[in-house]
């Protein structure tokens, strides 16, 4: 009963918060409102017994990728208001393209049961009876039998940064920097000029 | 009603999912908006793989969800950058203006 209650809660958040995502006038909100989504979503996946990945979103999307999306829509200097022309003229073909998916969803999620001899064909089985934590049968699982995928993962977030660095990097002009070479490079001569002064005659 | 069941998280992840696919229509000139309700479909899989995962007692779907949340951040990060660029380049972030490509 009070696990139905909780699941619905989360539920029901997860849905009116992405519904006002997608809905919001200010993009700001619609950050807001991804956040709040990303929250429940986690509780939902702490209700399904997977506790490293709601720990995951909540500290990846909430923590990163959440706050990024504030950062380069708070940087922009974009106004939003003329970019929300002409949602009227689009609504109609939406609505009709999200119920049509809804429904087809729907019908092939209505009847859903499992094959009779599912268990036999389980990939890689849960351990049962609580011996073993989700977080650490998911570590005995991705260092072993994934792990060639894991390193990939890596890999593919390293090529992420450094593509994501290189777009946005740029060398402005009129920056006064530090030139090692040259300030190595510098004699005495170059600093210390010895002039003979004639008496009272000045330079 | 109080047995919470397969059918609802799936039903759950049916509705995020189609949210996410009417943002990208309402939100036809908003690269940012675009994105995020990207982001809302990619919850929704991860949702079902979990949901999966967890009714099965197979933790493979779990091992796959992380694998789709590591693709889902490096894909926003890189879209955010070159929405930066962008922006830099010609002062706005109108979907329609990105047709250059187009020859």
């Amino acid at each position: 009963m009070i696990a139905a209650l909780i699941f619905y809660m989360f539920a029901g958040l997860a849905v009116v918060s992405a519904g006002l995502v997608v809905t919001a006038r200010n993009p700001v909100h619609s950050v807001l409102f991804l956040i709040l989504c990303f929250f429940n979503a986690a509780g939902l996946f702490l209700l399904l017994g997977a506790e490293f990945l709601a720990m995951v979103l909540v500290v990846v999307y909430v923590g990163a990728v959440a706050v990024m999306f504030l950062f380069v829509v708070m940087m922009l200097d974009i106004n939003f208001l003329k970019l929300r022309e002409g949602v009227a003229q689009y609504l109609p073909i939406g609505a009709v393209i999200g119920i049509v998916l809804l429904i087809e969803l729907a019908m092939s999620y209505a009847g859903w049961t499992f094959a009779p001899d599912v268990e036999a064909m389980l990939a890689s089985p849960a351990p049962s009876g609580g011996e073993i934590t989700n977080t650490a049968a998911l570590g005995q699982l991705i260092y072993t039998k994934y792990v060639y995928l894991f390193q990939a993962s890596g890999v593919v977030l390293l090529i992420a940064m450094i593509g994501a660095i290189l777009l946005t990097h740029r060398s402005r002009s009129g920056v006064r920097k530090q030139k090692i070479y040259d300030q190595v490079g510098v004699t005495a001569k170059d600093r210390i000029e010895i002039r003979k002064v004639s008496t009272g005659g000045g330079i | 009603m109080f047995t919470i069941g397969l059918a609802h998280y799936l039903t759950v992840a049916a509705i995020l999912f189609t949210l996410g696919v009417f943002g990208i229509f309402l939100n036809r000139k908003n690269v940012i908006i675009i994105m995020m309700s990207i982001e809302l479909m990619l919850l929704a899989v991860n949702l079902n793989m979990v949901t999966f995962s967890s009714y099965l007692n197979d933790l493979v779907g779990q091992v796959f969800t992380m694998f789709i949340l590591t693709v889902a951040a490096a894909e926003a990060a890189i879209g955010l950058a070159i929405l930066v660029v962008f922006f830099r380049n010609r002062g706005t972030i109108a979907v329609e203006e990105i047709s250059q490509l187009k020859g």
